[in-house]
């Protein structure tokens, strides 16, 4: 059974510990909110998760396996969705997303893109350059990029944000789809999306008694 | 999973490529701020032919450093600032190839027109022609190591304060070298001398450059999107 | 051994002791050597007393090239096991390593004055240090340029990295091109080609440079962890 978990992690940013000693465990078909108020971690958390920040002390593992060992492996299996819609104006909505479809995989089928773009009802500006989109649009073109390409862990940054309720219904539904079919998923959010799931409160974590390794004895 | 990588490659160029065309006005500004620099020399140091015959290859030099390094801090300030950079990172592909693809590309759109428009400046500047077919291939194999050079600027400024006169500062230096065997190149076929030394040179530092440099990039890049 | 002495608390009782130490050994090594240098030693057949320059200068550029060395090393430690006191050694050396340099480049322009007839020489030699010395000087500048400081060190240290890349290239300088500066003499594969009644206030120069070198580390570093003890509280004061 596929799981994806986190032991005694710690990760410290600039020069403050953000959180401590972290637990976490997602397995098969569960959903994982992140939960916790501004500034508790949950971002950072998600990069950690991903692989763009290295804690400071503990271990990642991906079906028990350390996912430090193999991370192109790791990386081929994970979306990966942050705060920034990731989304190049220059380029029309259709070459956007087709660019990071042909990335992550060898898949050439218009089928899949075209496909990813209606899910998110954005085929009828698929020609169009992306610096027209509005906000949410982007969000959405963003998150169309989960459905082109399977990759088990799906790593969301505030999803819903600037989403209509119409979109974040297609978020749900893509998400419970994801859960069916055996994808991982974990979430940091303020609000609850309506899918089933776990939640881990980040604040937990904060302790700030123990500033860092290095400061033992001080 | 190499051919996955070779096509990754090509296609991150492909769109590199694009992108500069979108943003046609990028590239063509850069060509024509090479022009204007090289304009203000004869109005600088005198029109006398004779002066600007010897100080030719050195105005073309530095003109062209200029012109790369000013290009230089976009590269991958763009995609940090909206989010491309975090994905590229997360890319299954070596970040190292995504960072050469990228460097090849601005290479192609600031590099390659630079040396396409030079034997005309070298004409304003009345170089003589011994020197041309030297300078094309100075130039050829000097301003690709710039961009892989500058590349490391590129990503070492991501997120600082006042980033494009840091940027000169830190990347300058590290252009002397490219610059000093890149003029004496030229001036040595201007003096019936043999070039090839210098010309050697510039496609060891080059070599060099290739290997090392798209390394030091990356581990830039994963420290900035830390 | 690098885990024992990354902790603050280990380095700064250990500095502690070694501060006075070092200041006492820069003190009289450097007397000592001035003494030897400007006094006792016999003036040059060539160069006659100018050549008195050199005891500073020589050791001085030795010193430039080591505290660039030991930037790069220490960075390098930095990015690897991610010390902290890693990055504030790189940190404090390099203020000290500029001012060596400049102090290189200037009696060196001193001294060409009288030599050369000329302040300054863009020959390989003269133009790398030249580079060494805006490497520093952008070492410190981006260090600087974050608002996150531990950006700005990860940043600094990458580029020192790269830039160590010089560092060959001034020693061999005046061996791999013709210039006016004079070829190595003190460190060379078959020996030292210089007279010991030299020889002695340049070593005595050379031991009271690094003496100072270590101890104004020592008073850099401690300030430094200090500084940042005391934004820590800062920030747990507002947290807790």
């Amino acid at each position: 059974m596929t799981s994806f978990s986190g032991k005694k992690l710690t990760c410290i940013r600039g020069e403050r510990v953000v959180f401590n000693d972290l637990d976490f465990s997602i397995n098969e078909g569960e959903v994982l909110y992140l939960k916790g108020p501004n500034g508790s971690g949950k971002s950072t958390l998600l990069r950690l998760m991903a692989g763009l920040l290295r804690p400071v002390n503990g271990t990642l593992t991906w079906n028990n396996k350390n996912i430090y060992q193999d991370e192109g492996l790791f990386r081929s299996l994970t979306h990966y969705v942050g705060h920034q819609d990731a989304v190049k104006t220059a380029l029309t909505v259709e070459e956007n997303l087709r660019f990071w479809a042909e990335m992550n995989s060898d898949i050439k089928e218009k089928s899949t893109v075209q496909k990813a773009l209606q899910e998110f009802s954005l085929d009828s500006f698929s020609t169009l350059p992306a610096r027209f989109l509005s906000a949410g649009q982007r969000k959405r073109l963003n998150l169309a990029r989960l459905c082109t390409t399977w990759a088990p862990l799906w790593l969301l940054d505030e999803p819903s944000n600037s989403l209509d309720s119409d979109s974040v219904n297609v978020l749900t539904a893509a998400i419970s789809t994801h859960q069916k079919k055996g994808g991982i998923v974990a979430i940091a959010t303020h609000e609850n999306l309506d899918v089933h799931s776990n939640s881990l409160d980040i604040s937990m974590f904060t302790n700030f008694k123990i500033k860092s390794r290095d400061y033992d004895g001080w | 999973m190499a051919g996955k990588s070779i096509q990754v490659f090509f296609k991150l160029i492909q769109r590199e490529i694009l992108l500069a065309i979108r943003h046609g006005s990028d590239s063509c500004m850069i060509v024509l701020f090479f022009v204007i620099v090289v304009v203000l020399f004869p109005l600088s140091v005198g029109p006398e032919p004779g002066i600007l015959t010897r100080i030719s290859a050195g105005i073309i030099w530095v003109s062209a450093l200029l012109s790369v390094m000013l290009s230089m801090d976009r590269l991958f300030q763009s995609d940090y600032e909206d989010g491309n950079l975090d994905l590229l990172i997360l890319a299954s592909e070596p970040l190292e190839l995504i960072v050469l693809a990228k460097t090849v590309a601005h290479w192609l759109t600031t590099g390659f027109p630079l040396i396409i428009i030079s034997p005309v400046l070298a004409l304003f500047l009345n170089m003589d022609t011994s020197g041309y077919s030297t300078l094309l291939i100075a130039l050829t194999l000097g301003t690709p190591t710039l961009s892989l050079v500058g590349a490391i600027g590129a990503a070492l400024i991501l997120g600082a304060r006042r980033s494009g006169v840091l940027l000169s500062l830190l990347v300058l230096p590290l252009f002397i070298p490219i610059l000093i065997f890149g003029v004496s190149a030229v001036d040595a076929s201007l003096t019936n001398l043999s070039s090839k030394p210098q010309l050697l040179i510039l496609g060891g530092l080059f070599l060099a450059g290739l290997v090392l440099c798209p390394w030091a990039s990356a581990a830039a890049l994963r420290q900035a999107a830390e | 051994m690098f885990n024992y002495f990354a902790n603050p608390v280990r380095f700064l009782r250990l500095t502690s002791k070694l501060q006075p130490i070092t200041m006492f050994v820069a003190s009289v090594t450097i007397g000592l050597g001035l003494y030897y240098g400007l006094v006792k030693s016999p003036p040059d057949y060539q160069q006659s007393e100018t050549v008195r320059i050199m005891y500073v200068h020589v050791p001085a550029a030795w010193m430039a090239m080591f505290c660039y060395v030991a930037i790069a090393c220490s960075s390098a430690v930095a990015l690897i096991w991610r010390h902290m006191l890693a990055n504030i050694i790189a940190k404090s050396t390099a203020p000290i390593g500029a001012s060596f340099t400049f102090l290189a480049l200037a009696t060196g322009s001193l001294w060409g004055k009288p030599m050369w007839g000329t302040w300054w020489v863009w020959d390989a030699r003269l133009t790398s240090v030249l580079i060494l010395f805006f490497l520093y000087l952008g070492y410190m500048v981006l260090y600087n340029a974050f608002d996150d400081q531990s950006r700005g060190a990860r940043a600094a240290a990458i580029l020192s990295i790269v830039g160590v890349i010089n560092v060959p290239i001034i020693k061999f300088s005046v061996d791999w091109w013709n210039t006016l500066h004079q070829p190595a003499s003190v460190i060379k594969m078959d020996g030292p080609s210089i007279h010991p009644s030299m020889l002695t206030p340049l070593i005595l120069m050379a031991v009271g440079y690094t003496a100072l070198y270590f101890w104004l580390l020592f008073v850099r570093t401690r300030a430094e962890l200090n500084a940042n003890k005391v934004r820590m509280m800062s920030i747990q004061q507002v947290e807790t």
